[in-house]
């Protein structure tokens, strides 16, 4: 258990840049805090995450990885986020036959009014991550040398 | 291999407070690609931006990344700056270390780190930027104006009065919404009628303004500069044309039991009807559920004394299509139910009203011709008393979080209006806190207490009891005093909160304009962006944005409406240019990108295709670029990868991802 008590997680956080990233920026300029094991990639909708950048993300190290989009019926692009809701069902479904286990991955709707929920969710979610340790089932050990 | 310039902002102490920002620039000089970086203490400033304008000449830059606030706040600018410096304004990534790391990381150490990390990503998307050029896109100049309350009435008349065409669209029979159901104004004590009613007989009588009453915005597609909407003309039942307003139908109609909207729920009107006595258009609906020819066949009597002859019971619903460069939303608001406030007796007593209700009671064309009475025997009240706060500044799921803003003014009004006109009456206020910010709202309220004599009671009302005699009893604090209070009342007034109207949810979303959790609608920035939804073309106006009183409104009426006549006085708009592209090679015509695509952008080619010598005509998907908005759900559905977004590129963001767990 000490190890674990020592381990900070890598995670990917892909969020969406008309709800989820604006809802980041309020949380940082609420000074909301949250670890700083979560790093943002910005994708313009929800629906740009292709299920390889996950897996690429878990081929590389990563830890957890989080999409964040707009609250169903609130994307920019009408459906975006529906889209990405069945892709990444199918995706984690897959995920854990495989043996990652589900928690690693997670889909969260934050709209641009939600400084404290996305502060929330990413304060829960490195913590979840934590407790499950390093993800060593798709991390490709060619890629870190 | 691009020539990467490296720009990281102190931004004061907001950055370099918690980031080593010399430490940063140490390490990003080693990431391939970087050939300069540099700090400095404001990268927007005029000489923070010449910086990065002499780096690109000095070191031949193609690539620049700016470690400094969120893209939201400087990304235009340091696009700008490239551009003048004569690079591509798309060959700039910024690093979000202020809103994503600086501002919520203690740690100095954990801090610098993440700031590289995310410096490192922007490098590595950078290294694989090309140039974009954004298209043109048409702007309609005409705007469309969602909902005629004051706040809608007023953007319309402003952007008319700058010589563009609005349309207003108003869900009920007449414009004038909450305003016209309004008896005086605080803190003149205006009547709100007469200032509101010119500005509807100007809104109706300008050249440049069409008005769509009794009608709703069915759907909304397009964007910015060309947006289309249906809008539902509801069957009034009567034709505008030839109706003369002379009222004798409404008079004679039979079915006179539907509760008033107008006057909330306080009196009946008939089937036929016109809201109120000015409403425009002058020209009365029929309320089909309530109309006795509708339901049962027999009656038509309004069209037996319709000299006019403009009873219409066949009209339909009609379907009115048009295009709109810019689109105002201005909803309104309504006051929450109070069917969960149990404890003040609203629901078992009819002496205990809203202050809405109090509204129309004290208007002279009110259920009560503007007398002072209770709903239950009208016979004239001794003792009022007010309660506050009723769901507002509530922290169960009852109410609403927020101050409702308007309350303890509309209160001192009240109070002041029931003393002055009935100096006998009792006039108590239990209140949390008297909140007066506001030109002469102080002295206002000042003047009720003092003046007027009405008792103000620091402290919550926990229960109203309605006695057997009739007369309500008041159990409640007096939290100066340190003692319960049990006061005996005739009619008791709550100022219930004020929330957004309830179409607004489905109105955002026909408009993909963001709402907040208390279904506001959302600014595109708070403070410097307080007119307009982070979606472009979409503007705010009124209480639909959040609480406000009615100047606020005007003001903020105008001040959309300037944003909308700025828009609208663009011949041309550039579009975004991070939109899809089909790779003609690997595409293979499956169709399931146009399946997915939201916009209808994606069409299909038979295309003379020349793969590695073997020349063959082959159906490939064509993106159009004037309709794609750059979501990239084509990119993922692909199945064979021919599909990729500009800007946001599989290998630009696998290259992100690859940086980050590097």
């Amino acid at each position: 258990m000490s190890i674990n008590e020592e381990f900070r997680p890598n995670i990917v956080a892909f969020c969406c840049n008309w709800c989820s990233y604006a809802g980041a920026d309020l949380a940082g300029s609420s000074r909301l805090a949250y670890p700083a094991d979560v790093k943002i990639i910005k994708v313009p909708c929800s629906c740009r995450v292709n299920p390889m950048f996950i897996l690429r993300a878990f081929e590389k190290g990563a830890d957890g990885v989080i999409i964040c989009g707009c609250h169903p019926g609130d994307c920019h692009y009408s459906t975006g986020n529906y889209y990405a809701r069945r892709r990444m069902k199918l995706l984690f479904s897959m995920l854990d036959f495989i043996g990652v286990e589900k928690s690693r991955v997670r889909v969260e709707w934050v709209s641009a009014a939600e400084g404290v929920k996305f502060s929330q969710t990413m304060n829960e979610f490195v913590e979840t991550v934590t407790k499950l340790g390093k993800n060593v089932r798709l991390e490709d050990l060619r890629c870190s040398k | 291999m691009q020539r990467i310039g490296v720009f990281v902002c102190h931004c004061g102490s907001n950055i370099a407070a918690t980031v080593d920002v010399k430490k940063v620039v140490e390490i990003i000089k080693n990431e391939p690609g970087v050939v300069h970086a540099e700090d400095y203490q404001y990268m927007c400033s005029e000489a923070g931006q010449a910086k990065i304008i002499e780096a690109v000449k000095e070191h031949k830059l193609t690539g620049i990344v700016v470690c400094s606030c969120s893209p939201r706040m400087h990304e235009t600018t340091f696009r700008n700056a490239a551009a003048r410096a004569g690079l591509n304004s798309y060959m700039v990534e910024i690093a979000n270390i202020r809103e994503q790391c600086s501002w919520i990381h203690k740690n100095i150490e954990e801090a610098t780190e993440k700031a590289v990390i995310l410096a490192r990503a922007a490098v590595a998307k950078v290294n694989l930027n090309t140039p974009l050029f954004p298209g043109e896109s048409r702007v309609t100049k005409r705007a469309l104006v969602i909902g005629g309350g004051i706040a809608g009435i007023q953007t319309a008349l402003d952007i008319a009065d700058a010589g563009y065409e609005v349309d207003i669209v108003e869900k009920t029979p007449s414009i004038g919404g909450r305003m016209s159901q309004i008896d005086k104004t605080f803190p003149t004590l205006d009547c709100s009628a007469c200032i509101l009613t010119p500005k509807m007989v100007d809104a109706a009588a300008h050249k440049n303004i069409s008005i769509y009453t009794y009608s709703e915005v069915e759907n909304v597609s397009g964007f910015v500069g060309d947006f289309t909407v249906d809008i539902r003309k509801k069957a009034r039942s009567v034709d505008m044309n030839k109706c003369t307003g002379c009222g004798v139908c409404q008079e004679k109609c039979p079915s006179k039991k539907t509760p008033s909207e107008f006057n909330r729920g306080l009196s009946n009107r008939s089937a036929i009807y016109t809201p109120f006595a000015q409403a425009i258009p002058n020209v009365p609906v029929i309320d089909r559920e309530a109309c006795i020819k509708f339901k049962t066949g027999k009656c038509g009597l309004c069209a037996k004394v319709c000299g006019a002859g403009a009873i219409d019971y066949e009209q339909e619903d009609e379907i009115v299509t048009r295009k709109y460069g810019a689109i105002v939303v201005a909803t309104g608001f309504d006051m929450i139910k109070l069917d969960r406030f149990d404890e003040y007796a609203y629901s078992q007593s009819p002496d205990v009203i809203t202050s809405f209700e109090l509204e129309r009671i004290m208007n002279a064309a009110g259920p009560t011709k503007g007398h002072l009475e209770r709903m239950s025997d009208h016979k004239a009240p001794k003792d009022v008393v007010f309660i506050q706060c009723v769901g507002s500044r509530c922290s169960d799921e009852r109410g609403k979080p927020y101050c409702s803003k308007v309350c303890c003014m509309y209160t001192a009004k009240h109070a002041m209006l029931i003393r002055d006109k009935y100096p006998d009456v009792n006039v108590t206020v239990f209140y949390i806190d008297v909140r007066t910010p506001g030109k002469n709202f102080d002295e206002f309220y000042r003047r009720a207490v003092e003046e007027y004599g009405v008792h103000y009671i620091k402290g919550q009302v926990g229960k109203v009891i309605p006695q057997a005699d009739g007369s309500l009893l008041v159990r409640g604090v007096d939290l100066i005093d340190n003692r319960q209070i049990l006061k005996k009342a005739d009619m008791v007034v709550l100022a219930a909160a004020i929330e957004p109207n309830k179409d607004v949810r489905k109105i955002a979303t026909m408009l993909t304009a963001s709402i907040d959790t208390n279904n506001f609608l959302t600014e595109a920035h708070p403070k410097l962006r307080p007119v307009e939804s982070p979606t472009a073309g979409i503007f705010l106006s009124g209480m639909s944005q959040g609480p406000k009183d009615i100047p606020e409104t005007v003001a903020q009426a105008g001040a959309a409406a300037v944003k909308v006549i700025g828009l609208l006085a663009k011949d041309k708009l550039l579009t975004n240019p991070c939109t899809a592209k089909s790779d003609e090679l690997l595409c293979n015509g499956c169709s399931q990108c146009a399946n997915v695509c939201p916009y209808g952008a994606i069409s299909y080619e038979e295309k003379l295709i020349n793969d590695h010598g073997i020349k063959e005509t082959r159906r490939v998907a064509c993106v159009n670029t004037a309709l794609c908005q750059g979501c990239g759900a084509c990119t993922v559905t692909c199945p064979s990868g021919a599909m990729d977004l500009q800007g946001f590129s599989n290998r630009q963001i696998i290259s992100e991802v690859d940086a980050i767990c590097r």
